[in-house]
């Protein structure tokens, strides 16, 4: 369904006509969690107040937090599930620091919670689930709805289960399974607070539910008793609107996306444009799982998918796929990649085109299965025996994920080797606005097979020569098994320069080695962007992959108190762009921001000589931009101490 | 049987001879060492498949047994330890038209790889698994493998191993292999049949060859070799062929009735109807187990060889590419364009 968003349409209300007499407030941007128990539906209400928000055109940023236990005890704090979104009439950059409001629809949901938000902020209550047991549960001695620990914020209390039930008396439904519907009388009340059309959800609990028709109607009922509710009570008295962001987009059409999703039409785009099938050889991990289910549902393009006994499997079919002709890819998350490891080597030396799909996840070992952390730089970097190079590539935002996905294809495919994509939780899960390409955009990233010798004896007879390179990518060729002549055989013992023969020659490793490090190092990859609207700043602020968001806003919130600052974000790590020690030799104060302890800083500071300063965080969270920001405002202060000292 | 699992290999032009299978590379294993005599024959069965040699591809892990596919002038690859079934799979499901080979020893299939083995076995992908079982780690010079008897005084156990080893056939056919035999290097002629029997064979066909290492496990099959003492060691199995072995046969298996299981008899006119009749085809895989059960753990005495198992079931490359197909038909080939535009979209305009 396609609307049109610079003539947005009031959305229609599911009930009677707007009453008069409610006010309605004008914002330009607002940040509401829903939070509940695991089994409460969270993650799907906020997916669909997500695509309300999206199809009515605010620009948006999504950060969904669950637990990684299926079903945490419920009403317990481990339990509790929440999603964050973040909507706006210009463009925005993050799911947001602080909500504005908060749905809890229960006791462990508000004490998770109540910390996050500012004084002022709106918060939703479900009152059914505020019994003293529950309330116990999470330590609540006495209740925080009347013992005034909620006095700084604006609380509507709401019955929200009683009323879901009374809803739905007609359906002939249990209590249990009617109060199932409450989240979508909680989306209907917060869809009727901002404005939201509805179209959308109700068509899409009908298709969800359509085997099962009298839940979908139930639903939707739940849903349109939420709306009516916020209506017709006395306690809500004001509505609000954020008009879409038209000035935010370019003209396009547009969707949203969340990182996960974006990578996997990457992949399918990149086998198209490579014109070359996809073959996904993986073993299920979150956050990376989402990538195998998605491709799976894409046979009719030619995608094989193949669940593997374990992780080395998974990439040693991929690569097995590789050999045979295919775009081969594993996804997996770092202790994957651990177990992967060895057969990354080994690709390294066959060098045959691969992509590892790495979405980070906190570490170390099992770690924070469900929280975002970028730990693993090091590992793609360095995470194997002898000399072994592998580019990366690293998106910066959900939809950037597509992008990023050719990107690494066109690498591999183009200089024959496996090829890092660092993504992490939070690209993954997140969501945002993103324009769908032209088909006629993408790059065309078809290759050149092997097909006939290369290679001519003393006596003039034809050979193939595996490990003769392309002089300009120093790429060797990519003979198929099945072509007649290049019958050859390739492997992990290191092998002789241009024959591929065995070889233990000294001098001969030592150019192997070389040889290999340089094709990786030759890699082009676009001159890094700096960011630096007077040119003055004497401070650069430069991250990699999912930071790009946070950094950004914390860079526009320093300018807007007048620091001058730079900002440059890498996609390549490696090879790093070739204007990037040039570029980091221009500023006196380098900052470099990660949800790890100083990786990518760690990098900087070895290859360039630079004394960039690390800002770290690892809490399983993203950076928020109000404390990026403070820091940012020391960093430039610093710069400038720096640059007087210099001066003097 | 045969039609199926070449059906969609090309065939090659002309005639070949063992020497279009030979490469240039120089062989390197120990001077009396068994896997020549394997290369020997695989080298000398080929040209009978007629198969085009550009879609013929030798895969192996690490091992003294896995430089093999250096030394066949066909396509393939020297991986890495105990991966050659994964890497296999890869390839055999994205290439029909391909005939995949892999080659492990007892260490590399058994030990680092084997739940590459056991999945590959499980899923029937189009391989023929050939695992040369020398009872012994060649490569790294001498220490006990998985399949080495208790006691096995090497480096790594000078004073005895400890652990019970695994009988590679039992295994396999526990892992719902549809095609299990077991071979011995010095015999070509027995060995060929065995290998013709797995090349025909759809799905994954495990062959354990027997593999004497004159350096660090001289004479571990001596005992099968021996015309002598193998009358009585050996068990040869032939489909349709009533199971007897010793000296005119004089012995033979038959099934207990009272407990199920085989045993070994003495041959006489009153159960001589009771020998049991081999059959490689049944559905159940329980006789064959026990067949494979008759030999000692310690002194391989009553090694059954020949083909013990071979059924059909699907095939896991031919079962994806089904699914593809039908996707095809269901959804239509895919439109990347539809597919990025999704459901839920709108439109900025200028
Ligand atoms: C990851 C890894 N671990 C250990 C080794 C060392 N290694 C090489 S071959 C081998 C055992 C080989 O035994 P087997 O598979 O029986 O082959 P054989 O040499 O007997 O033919 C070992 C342990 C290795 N190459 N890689
Ligand atoms: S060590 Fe044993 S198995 Fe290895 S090549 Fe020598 S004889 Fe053969
Ligand atoms: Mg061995």
């Amino acid at each position: 369904m396609t609307s049109q968003v610079s003539s947005p349409a009031e959305p229609p209300a599911p009930g009677e006509q707007s009453k008069p007499g409610k006010e309605i407030r004008r914002l330009d941007r607002v940040i509401v969690r829903f939070a509940g128990d695991s089994g409460d539906g969270m993650q799907l209400t906020g997916d669909r107040f997500t695509s309300e928000t999206a199809s009515f055109g605010n620009d948006l940023s999504t950060l969904p937090n669950f637990p990684a236990e299926i079903r945490a005890p419920a009403g317990t704090l481990p339990g509790v599930s929440s999603f964050q979104v973040h909507f706006a009439d210009h463009d925005i950059l993050t799911p947001g620091d602080r909500p504005d409001v908060l749905v809890a629809m229960n006791p462990a949901a508000l004490k998770a919670n109540v910390a996050d938000l500012p004084r002022g902020a709106e918060i939703i209550v479900n009152t059914d689930e505020f019994t003293k047991r529950a309330m116990a549960k999470v330590g609540y001695d006495t209740s925080p709805l009347e013992d005034g620990a909620l006095e700084a914020y604006n609380v509507h209390p709401v019955p929200l289960t009683t009323m879901t039930v009374e809803a739905l008396k007609d359906f002939g439904l249990s209590r249990k399974e009617a109060e199932r519907s409450k989240n979508m009388f909680a989306l209907g009340l917060l869809s009727w607070m901002y404005h939201r059309p509805t179209a959308g959800t109700e068509r899409f609990l009908r298709t969800k539910f359509a085997k099962k028709p009298q839940l979908a109607e139930a639903n939707i009922t739940a849903f349109r008793a939420g709306w009516n509710f916020g209506e017709t009570t006395e306690d809500f008295a004001v509505t609000y609107e954020v008009a879409p962001a038209q000035a935010a987009f370019p003209p396009g059409t547009y969707r949203n996306i969340s990182g996960n999703l974006a990578l996997a039409y990457g992949l399918v785009a990149a086998s198209q444009q490579a014109d070359l099938p996809l073959f996904l050889g993986s073993y299920p991990i979150t956050p990376a799982s989402d990538i195998l289910h998605e491709l799976s549902k894409h046979k009719n393009f030619g995608v094989r998918t193949f669940q593997a006994e374990d992780e080395i499997a998974g990439i040693g079919a991929a690569l097995g796929a590789a050999f045979g002709g295919s775009l081969a890819v594993t996804t997996t998350s770092g202790p994957g990649v651990a177990l992967k490891s060895e057969t990354i080597g080994l690709a390294v030396s066959l060098e045959l085109p691969l992509l590892i799909v790495d979405i980070q996840r906190g570490g170390p070992s099992t770690g924070l299965p469900t929280k975002t952390e970028q730990a693993d730089l090091l590992q793609a970097m360095y995470g194997r025996n002898g000399e072994a190079p592998v580019p990366i590539v690293a998106p910066s935002t959900p939809g950037d994920c597509f992008d990023a996905a050719l990107d690494a294809a066109r690498i591999a495919l183009t200089y024959r080797t496996p090829v890092f994509l660092l993504s992490d939780g939070y690209l993954a899960n997140g969501s945002e606005p993103w324009r769908i390409p032209d088909i006629g955009e993408l790059p065309d990233l078809r290759v050149q097979f092997a097909t006939t010798p290369n290679h001519t004896d003393a006596d003039g007879n034809q050979h193939f020569w595996p490990y003769l390179r392309d002089p300009q990518t120093l790429a060797r060729p990519w003979a198929l098994p099945g072509t007649p002549g290049l019958e050859h055989r390739i492997g992990g013992i290191e092998k002789h320069d241009g024959s591929g023969n065995i070889s233990y020659d000294p001098a001969n490793h030592d150019l192997m080695v070389r040889t290999r490090q340089a094709k990786v190092d030759g890699i082009k990859v676009p001159d890094i962007v700096v960011d630096d609207p007077t040119g003055d700043a004497r401070t650069l602020v430069i991250g990699w992959g999912s930071t790009y968001g946070p950094i950004t806003a914390a860079v526009r919130r320093t300018r807007q108190a007048g620091g001058e600052i730079a900002q440059a974000h890498l996609r390549h790590l490696n090879p790093f762009p070739a204007n990037l020690g040039e570029a980091l030799a221009r500023y006196r104060n380098v900052i470099v921001p990660e949800m790890n302890l100083g990786q990518l800083a760690h990098l900087l500071r070895a290859r360039y000589l630079v004394d960039a300063a690390s800002h770290t965080q690892v809490t399983g969270l993203p950076f928020k931009a109000e404390q990026l920001a403070a820091r940012l405002q020391e960093a430039v202060a610093q710069g400038l101490t720096k640059e007087a000292a210099h001066v003097r | 049987m045969s039609a199926d699992a070449l059906s969609l290999i090309p065939k090659a032009d002309a005639k070949q001879s063992m020497k279009d299978f030979k490469s240039d590379q120089e062989v390197r294993w120990c001077p009396g060492c068994g896997d020549y005599a394997i290369l020997a024959a695989v080298q000398g069965f080929l040209p009978e498949l007629g198969l085009a040699r550009e879609n013929i591809v030798f895969i192996s892990g690490i091992g003294c047994s896995s430089r093999f596919p250096y030394y066949m002038n066909t396509y393939g690859m020297h991986s890495i330890h105990g991966r050659a079934p994964a890497i296999a799979t890869g390839l055999a499901t994205t290439r029909r038209d391909l005939s995949v080979w892999v080659v492990t020893g007892d260490g590399d299939a058994l030990s680092i790889g084997g739940n590459h083995l056991i999945h590959a076995l499980r899923r029937n992908v189009n391989l023929k698994i050939l695992l040369f079982n020398n009872r012994i780690y060649g490569l790294t010079k001498g220490q006990y493998s998985p399949t080495s008897e208790v006691g096995k005084i090497t480096k790594s156990t000078p004073m005895g191993s400890l652990d019970a080893p695994f009988n590679p056939v039992s295994l396999a056919l526990g892992a719902e292999a549809s095609f299990v035999a077991r071979t011995i290097d010095s015999d070509r002629k027995h060995l060929t049949e065995v290998l013709r029997q797995a090349a025909a064979h759809p799905g994954t066909a495990l062959v354990e060859i027997y593999q004497n290492c004159n350096i660090f496990n001289d004479g571990a099959f001596d005992d099968l070799k021996d015309k002598n003492t193998a009358l009585e060691s050996l068990i040869r199995l032939e489909h349709g062929q009533p199971i007897r072995f010793g000296a005119e046969g004089a012995k033979g298996v038959v099934r207990d009735r009272a407990t199920g299981d085989l045993c070994i008899v003495e041959v006489t006119e009153d159960n001589e109807a009771d020998i049991l009749v081999h059959d490689a085809h049944a559905a159940s895989p329980t006789t064959a187990f026990a067949l494979s059960r008759l030999a000692d753990p310690q002194t391989l005495h009553h090694t059954p060889v020949g083909v013990l198992r071979s059924v059909r079931r699907p095939v896991y490359d031919n079962a994806m590419a089904d699914q593809l197909d039908a996707a095809v038909e269901q959804k239509g080939k895919g439109d990347l364009a539809a597919l990025l535009a999704g459901n839920d979209t709108w439109t900025v305009v200028g």
